[in-house]
């Protein structure tokens, strides 16, 4: 059997990595079920109302759009749609350099991360700067984030305080404080600087057109606020219907995401600066991003477009905090990640079709998805599709044998008696390579097939 | 999972022993049919009976565990309810079936046999209205909760019938809800991650300083018992029917 990359990648992972990424999940993990369990009599009551929601809002997707777009309009913003990546990236380059645009500062988001638009900007001269810490950090180290809601889980403080040394922010100092304050000061300057502001979005009221963002550095409030020009990439499936509904999500997002009963910052952007306000944007762009979208939609996976994006399911999940992020080869990884990245690389499924096996189907994530997506079955469903199209993945084992095996009553019964030839066998002469490789970390119960039939048998005729 | 509450009991019962049970663990068996008649039941073993489907069904297979699937409802047809010692199994005949028969033209007949499918605690518990179990068994016990018993009846059964038992005290332990890292196949193409996943549940489970581990699923417990071993750490594994069976015994449990 050929190494499957996940349990390779996990295998080399550094123990110190390791151990950081499970021990931060973990304790999220925990503080995530008491705030919820304490401010709330039905937290499950809770997220099944939010799934259904968006799953409705899904559902008449075409609808909500059209009403948010006109809803954006409506308040001065100027709304354009990107198929894909490619065409996100051309849009927005163009949108900056029709302006003259050579300094930009942005604030998290995983949608420019799907299109890899720092690079791009990178190539045509305009200099991007994260603003979020840990995004900043990833900037700064030409490393990629591992977590949805927290890019650098996978570093340590030590990590950083090098990288911080060796990009000139300061002489070694792995405190905390200092590693802010020092990346406080340096992008307070870059915001001064800046001719445009990029941001993502969490939501998008299709009543009211309110494009709505939680950060908890502010960070987002200061890539737009000092700027000529905000601009904003959002996947199409952000969109909620009512302004009402956002109460569900906004209580949900972020207990789910850092156990916050609320984000230190949630802003609720009515569109460019109105005459009454004293600063702001003049320009503000929303770019709809499909980039796969509506082909997702279009599948029995669409459940998982309900994501918001609040990385519970990768906290939890078991193999995630064994294999951290970048094991996944895209960028959602955890549970999520495994749904959506072999989804949305469209014709390139069958490079990714190996994530949706890196799982127990042991079901944490579907407990704690503040959207109850059932992520094990669609992680099935994916399975099942990889087989369908005859994708063979180093975590393929033919079953059709089985399949024959365990409708041959007699047969069956043959081999479960004749199997007891296994215990005499020594571990090294076993005919199977995969369980040789198994019981290098584990001892095998004695083969006792048949003997329960036997004794059912003895006890009837008795 | 279906709600426990709208399935049907009987007195008659069908035992699906489970391939594993069939391999390997046929204590379990047996000592789940001794606590079904104990429980005042008469058990039915069809002997055509062979396996759930679930390895095919989790290698995305459902052709394959489509047809095992049909194979064993056809074996347990009928009315009578189907006990089995193990939760995910059981999980695998109701909500897998569910989902791998969807669009088929037997998601009926699926869904069916998935109503009436028990896990064995479970059944005793919300099936027949057991209340307590008596007995006695000495011993400090780690209740290790299997991820197909998730959202099912099982957990909270399991939990009030060890309780009643004499002699038997069950012992808290951290992160209750984390898989052991077994997940069939998933142990042997993620060798390495599921053999950490163990390591970690271990340490958690050792905490609470058990005589025994005690499970719903043999399967976690054979993957937890034999990493423990391994590791040089040994610790005695038990599936639940095998408690309370010994626990029914008049002598003092016997050390296995
Ligand atoms: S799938 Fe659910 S739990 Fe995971 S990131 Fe999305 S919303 Fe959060």
């Amino acid at each position: 059997m050929n190494p499957q990359p996940i349990d390779r990648y996990a295998e080399t992972l550094a123990r110190e990595t390791r151990d950081s990424v499970s021990a931060s999940a973990a304790i999220t993990t925990e503080k995530r079920v008491d705030i919820l369990a304490r401010d709330f009599p039905d937290p499950d009551g809770l997220r099944r109302l939010a799934g259904q929601i968006k799953q409705h809002t899904l559902e008449h997707l075409d609808d909500y759009l059209a009403k948010a777009v006109r809803a954006l309009r409506d308040n001065g913003v100027v709304v354009h749609f990107a198929a894909d990546a490619e065409e996100a990236r051309k849009l927005i380059l163009g949108l900056l350099s029709e302006r003259g645009v050579r300094r930009v500062v942005k604030s998290k988001s995983m949608a420019t991360e799907e299109i890899h638009l720092n690079d791009h900007l990178a190539a045509h001269g305009i200099d991007c700067v994260e603003t979020d810490l840990g995004e900043f950090i990833v900037q700064i180290d030409g490393d990629t984030p591992s977590h949805i809601v927290r890019p650098i889980i996978h570093k340590n403080r030590r990590e950083i305080a090098r990288s911080f040394e060796a990009h000139g922010l300061g002489d070694y100092d792995d405190d905390p404080e200092t590693i802010t304050r020092r990346a406080r000061i340096h992008l307070r300057s870059k915001y001064m600087e800046s001719d445009a502001g990029i941001t993502g979005g969490n939501f998008i009221s299709a009543e009211s057109g309110r494009v709505v963002l939680v950060t908890n550095e502010g960070n987002a409030r200061f890539s737009m606020a000092p700027n000529r020009l905000h601009l904003a990439l959002i996947g199409i499936e952000k969109i909620v219907p009512r302004d009402r509904d956002l109460a569900v999500f906004l209580n949900l997002l972020a207990r789910s995401a850092t156990a916050q009963q609320l984000t230190v910052y949630t802003q609720f952007i009515n569109g460019p600066r109105a005459s009454t306000q004293p600063s702001g944007p003049e320009e503000m762009h929303v770019v709809l991003l499909d980039n796969g979208r509506s082909r997702v939609l279009a599948t029995d996976c669409r459940e998982i477009l309900r994501c918001i994006r609040c990385g519970a399911c990768q906290n939890v999940c078991p193999v995630y905090r064994q294999a951290s992020g970048h094991a996944y080869r895209a960028v959602y990884g955890g549970p999520v990640g495994a749904v959506l990245s072999p989804l949305l690389a469209g014709e390139r499924f069958s490079d990714l079709a190996d994530l949706p096996k890196a799982s127990t189907l042991c079901g944490a994530c579907r407990e704690v998805c503040p959207v109850d997506i059932p992520i094990p079955d669609l992680l099935l469903r994916l399975r099942a599709r990889a087989k369908e199209e005859g994708v063979r993945t180093p975590a393929s084992i033919p079953m059709a044998p089985f399949a024959t095996l365990a409708t041959s009553p007699a047969l069956w019964r043959t081999a479960m008696t004749a199997s007891r030839a296994m215990n005499h066998l020594p571990t090294a002469a076993l005919p199977v390579k995969p369980l040789r490789e198994w019981l290098k970390l584990r001892t095998l119960p004695e083969w006792r097939g048949g003997e329960f039939r036997k004794w059912m048998k003895k006890r009837k005729q008795s | 999972m279906d709600s426990a509450t709208d399935k049907p009991a009987g007195r008659k019962v069908l035992f699906m022993a489970t391939c594993l049970c069939d391999a390997f663990f046929a204590e379990t068996a047996k000592a789940a049919v001794e606590v079904l008649e104990h429980a005042g039941c008469e058990v039915l073993f069809p002997e055509d009976q062979t396996c759930c489907g679930q390895p095919a069904f989790n290698a995305g297979d459902f052709a394959s565990s489509r047809k095992v699937a049909r194979h064993t409802w056809r074996v347990f047809s009928g009315e009578l309810p189907v006990i089995v010692p193990s939760g995910s199994c059981t999980a695998m005949c109701g909500h897998g079936n569910a989902l791998q028969f969807e669009g088929e033209a037997d998601l009926g007949e699926a869904r069916d046999f998935g109503k009436r499918t028990w896990e064995l605690c479970d059944y005793l518990v919300n099936g027949l209205g057991i209340k307590t179990w008596s007995g006695r068994y000495e011993a400090r016990v780690a209740l290790h909760h299997s991820c197909h018993t998730r959202g099912s009846g099982t957990g909270a059964a399991m939990k009030q019938l060890l309780s009643g038992i004499a002699g038997l005290e069950l012992r808290e332990f951290g992160q209750p809800e984390q898989c052991c890292g077994f997940g069939g196949t998933f142990s042997v193409t993620f060798p390495h991650i599921s053999g950490e996943m163990g390591k970690v549940k271990l340490e958690q489970v050792l905490t609470s300083s058990p005589d025994l581990i005690v499970s719903a699923d043999g399967s976690c417990l054979m993957h937890l018992g034999g990493l423990a071993a391994r590791g040089g750490r040994p610790v005695r594994v038990a599936n639940v029917a095998e408690i309370l069976r010994d626990a029914l015994l008049p002598a003092p449990a016997p050390a296995r």
